[in-house]
C-alpha cells in the first residue's frame, strides 16, 4: 500500500458505532458461556467456525466483510476522505480562522496566505472559512436527497416487484418518464417551477433521483419473491406488508447500499451543478458549486478563488465513488 | 420469433405512454411555476380588462384536464409558443440554437469513443497490471471531476496562459456571419462554402468545449468496455483461439472485441443521450450558443415557454436514442433473434 492509510483506527471505530446493533450488549455473555475459562479474543469471536448465536453469525460476517474491503486501498483513501471531510465540516467552527461571512473589502480577491491560507474572494472573505461552512451546505443537500430518496426508491420498488399486475406496471411507467430526462435538466425545469434555493434543489434532484432506485429494488424482489423461504413466510400466514418489510426489503439493501454511495457523487455533481447555474443555493451563502459561480469572473487573475471550491468538490465526489467501488465488490459481488 | 415481435410490440406500446409522461411533467410543471403566465404576456401594468382578457385567450379560466388537452394539441401540431425573450416562436428558436449542440456533442461522442474503447480494450488486455490501474483511477477521476471546473481549468490553461486554443465562443469576431448558414454546423457549413480559414476558425473553437465533454463521458465508455473485454476474454472460444496459436492481436480484436461490438453500441448511445446533460454546463462555460445555453438562460430570465419547450425536446431526443439503442441491440445481437 502506498498511500497513508488515513486513519484505519478512526474508520475502525466509525463502523463500529455506525453499525446498526450495539455488539457488546446481548452477543458477548452467551459466547462466552459458550466457551468458559480461556476467553476468547474479539477477532477469534468474530471469525469463529461455530457461531453460537445468531447476532454472533452475523457479526462474523460483518467482520469478514470489513476485512474484504480492509484490502482494497482505494477503497480506504474513499473512506478515510469521507471521514476526514466529515470531521472538517463537524468541526467547522473551530477549524474556521475567519467568519465565513465577514467582508473584508480593503483586502479583496488576495492570494492564499499565513493569514488567509487559501486567499480571500471578491468581498474578502477568508476562502478556507468559507469551503468548510460551504462543506455544510453542499454534503447537507446530498445527505438530505439520499435520506429523501432511497426509502422511497425502495419501497416503490419492493411494492412493485411484490404485488405485480397493475400496480407493477404503473409504477414502473412512472419510473420510466422520469427516466425520459436527464438529470440535470428535469432538476432544472423543477428548481424554475419553484425558487431557487437550497430547499427547491434538494426536492428537485430528489425528483429525478429516485427512478434507478425503485428499479433496483423491483429487480432484486423479483427474484426474492420466488425463493423457498417468503413462501414459507406466506404459509405461516405472514401478511404481505410483513412478507415485504421483513424479508424481501432488507435483501434489498446492500445492493442499493452500493448504489447510493456510487450516486453520491452524481449527486454532488448535480447539486454543485444547479448552484454553478445559479440555481441552488444563492448568494451569499458558501455553498460550493455557488462559490465556483461567482469567482468564475476572476478565473483569469484569482483562479484560485474558484480552483479552491472545485477540488473539495472533485474530492467529495471522487471519494464517495472509490468508497462505492469498494462496497460493491464485498457487498455486491455479482454486480462487478 | 413470436416471442421478439411481442418484445417489439411492448417497446413500441411504452413509448406513447413515455411521451404522454414528458408532456404531463411539463405541463405540470409550467403550471405551478410561481410566475402569473398571465403577467408575463401582457406586463405588470396592463389594465385588468387587458389581464382578463388575456387570461381567457391563453385558456386559464378553464378546468385544467381541458388546458392540458389544449396544451397536448398545441404541441403535437407543433405550437410551442412564444419565447418572452428572444420574441420568436419557441420551435424557431430551438431550431437555431440546436445545431450548435449537436455538432459539440457529435464530435465529443467521436473522440470519447475512439479514446475510451482503446483505454478500455488496453487496461482489459493488461488485467492488474499498473496500466490498468492508471486507466481505473482515471476514470475514476473522469466520474468525479465536475465537469465546469475541467472547463474552467482547461480555459484558464489553453486559452490564458499558453494562449493555444481560442477562448469561448463558437467563432472568432472575424468570422461573425461571414458563412452562408446552410446546415447550422459551422464546420460543414465552412466547407461547402469553400472558405477554410473560417473551417479552422470554428474547428479551433470546438476543440476544446468537445474535449472536455469527451473526457466527461469516456471514462464511462472504458469502464463499460473493459468490463465487456474482460467477459469475452475469459470465455472458452478465447481458450481455443490461443490453444490454435492465433496471435494475440488477432484474438483481442478479431474474436473478443467483434462480441463486445453489441453491448457497446448500446452504451454510446445512452452516453450521447447522457451528453445532453453535460452540454448544458459546458455551454454556459464556453459561451456555446446551443440549446443547454438557450435553456439556462431562459430559465433565468423566468420565459417558461422556452424553458419548458427546451426540456420537451430534450426529453424527445433522450428518450428517441434510448429507443435506437434498444432497437440495434435486438437488430444486432443474434440471440435475441
Amino acid at each position: 500500500m502506498t498511500g497513508p492509510t488515513p486513519g484505519s483506527p478512526i474508520a475502525d471505530a466509525a463502523t463500529a458505532t455506525a453499525a446498526v446493533e450495539p455488539i457488546a450488549a446481548g452477543a458477548v455473555p452467551e459466547a462466552v458461556a459458550a466457551a468458559p475459562p480461556p476467553r476468547p479474543s474479539r477477532r477469534d469471536w468474530l471469525l469463529t467456525d461455530a457461531p453460537a448465536s445468531r447476532s454472533q453469525a452475523a457479526w462474523g460476517r460483518r467482520y469478514q466483510g470489513w476485512l474484504a474491503f480492509r484490502r482494497n486501498p482505494l477503497a480506504m483513501v474513499g473512506l478515510g476522505t469521507i471521514l476526514l471531510m466529515l470531521a472538517l465540516i463537524l468541526l467547522a467552527p473551530v477549524l474556521a480562522t475567519h467568519d465565513p461571512g465577514v467582508q473584508e473589502l480593503g483586502n479583496r480577491l488576495a492570494a492564499p496566505s499565513p493569514t488567509h491560507w487559501l486567499g480571500t474572494d471578491e468581498l474578502g472573505r477568508d476562502v478556507w472559512s468559507r469551503i468548510l461552512y460551504g462543506g455544510r451546505i453542499t454534503l447537507g443537500m446530498v445527505v438530505a436527497v439520499v435520506l429523501l430518496v432511497a426509502p422511497l426508491g425502495l419501497l416503490v420498488g419492493c411494492v412493485a416487484g411484490y404485488a405485480g399486475g397493475v400496480w407493477d406496471r404503473v409504477l414502473m411507467r412512472v419510473t420510466d418518464v422520469f427516466l425520459a430526462f436527464p438529470r440535470l435538466i428535469l432538476a432544472l425545469a423543477f428548481v424554475a417551477a419553484m425558487r431557487p434555493g437550497v430547499e427547491s434543489a434538494v426536492l428537485a434532484i430528489a425528483l429525478t433521483a429516485w427512478p434507478p432506485y425503485a428499479r433496483l429494488a423491483r429487480a432484486e424482489t423479483l427474484t426474492i419473491r420466488g425463493t423457498d423461504y417468503v413462501a414459507a413466510a406466506r404459509m405461516t400466514g405472514a401478511s404481505p406488508a410483513r412478507v415485504v418489510l421483513r424479508h424481501v426489503l432488507p435483501m434489498c439493501v446492500p445492493s442499493l447500499t452500493v448504489r447510493v454511495t456510487l450516486d453520491m457523487s452524481s449527486i454532488i455533481l448535480t447539486a454543485a451543478g444547479l448552484g454553478f447555474l445559479g440555481l441552488g443555493a444563492q448568494p451569499p451563502l458558501p455553498e460550493w458549486g455557488t462559490m465556483i459561480a461567482t469567482a468564475r469572473r476572476f478565473i483569469l487573475e484569482q483562479w484560485w478563488v474558484a480552483l479552491m471550491p472545485g477540488i473539495a468538490i472533485f474530492a467529495a465526489s471522487l471519494a464517495f465513488n472509490l468508497l462505492g467501488d469498494g462496497l460493491r465488490d464485498v457487498l455486491d459481488p455479482k454486480q462487478r | 420469433m413470436n416471442a421478439r415481435l411481442r418484445a417489439l410490440a411492448a417497446t413500441a406500446a411504452s413509448i406513447p405512454i413515455t411521451l404522454l409522461g414528458l408532456v404531463v411533467v411539463t405541463f405540470f410543471i409550467g403550471r405551478v411555476v410561481p410566475i402569473d403566465p398571465v403577467l408575463a404576456v401582457v406586463g405588470d401594468r396592463a389594465p385588468a380588462d387587458v389581464v382578463a382578457r388575456a387570461r381567457v385567450e391563453l385558456g386559464l379560466d378553464q378546468p385544467l384536464l381541458a388546458q392540458f388537452w389544449r396544451y397536448l394539441t398545441d404541441i403535437l401540431s407543433g405550437r410551442l409558443g412564444r419565447s418572452v425573450m428572444t420574441s420568436n416562436p419557441v420551435w424557431e428558436d430551438i431550431g437555431r440554437f440546436f445545431p450548435a449542440t449537436f455538432e459539440l456533442a457529435t464530435l465529443a461522442i467521436l473522440v470519447a469513443a475512439v479514446l475510451g474503447i482503446g483505454l478500455g480494450v488496453l487496461a482489459a488486455t493488461r488485467q492488474g497490471s499498473w496500466v490498468d490501474q492508471a486507466v481505473r483511477v482515471f476514470c475514476l477521476a473522469g466520474h468525479s471531476l465536475p465537469i465546469f471546473v475541467l472547463g474552467l481549468v482547461s480555459l484558464l490553461v489553453f486559452y490564458a496562459w499558453l494562449g493555444w486554443l481560442p477562448g469561448p465562443g463558437r467563432q472568432g469576431v472575424a468570422y461573425q456571419d461571414l458563412v452562408e448558414p446552410v446546415t447550422g454546423l459551422l464546420t460543414v457549413d465552412a466547407a461547402i462554402a469553400g472558405d477554410w480559414d473560417a473551417f479552422r476558425d470554428a474547428w479551433w473553437h470546438l476543440i476544446q468545449p468537445a474535449g472536455i465533454l469527451a473526457f466527461f463521458s469516456l471514462a464511462y465508455i472504458a469502464r463499460m468496455t473493459r468490463a465487456f473485454m474482460l467477459a469475452e476474454l475469459g470465455s472458452e472460444y478465447v481458450t481455443t483461439a490461443r490453444a490454435k496459436g492465433l496471435s494475440e492481436r488477432r484474438i483481442v480484436w478479431r474474436h473478443a472485441f467483434r462480441n463486445t461490438l453489441v453491448p457497446l453500441v448500446t452504451v454510446l448511445f445512452l452516453t450521447y443521450a447522457g451528453l445532453l446533460e453535460g452540454a448544458v454546463l459546458t455551454e454556459t462555460i464556453f459561451a456555446w450558443p446551443g440549446i443547454g445555453q438557450y435553456l439556462t438562460v431562459s430559465l433565468l430570465n423566468a420565459d417558461m415557454n422556452a424553458v419548458l419547450g427546451a426540456t420537451l425536446v430534450v426529453g424527445l431526443i433522450y428518450v428517441a436514442l434510448n429507443l435506437l439503442a434498444d432497437l440495434l441491440y435486438r437488430l444486432m445481437d443474434p440471440r435475441t433473434r
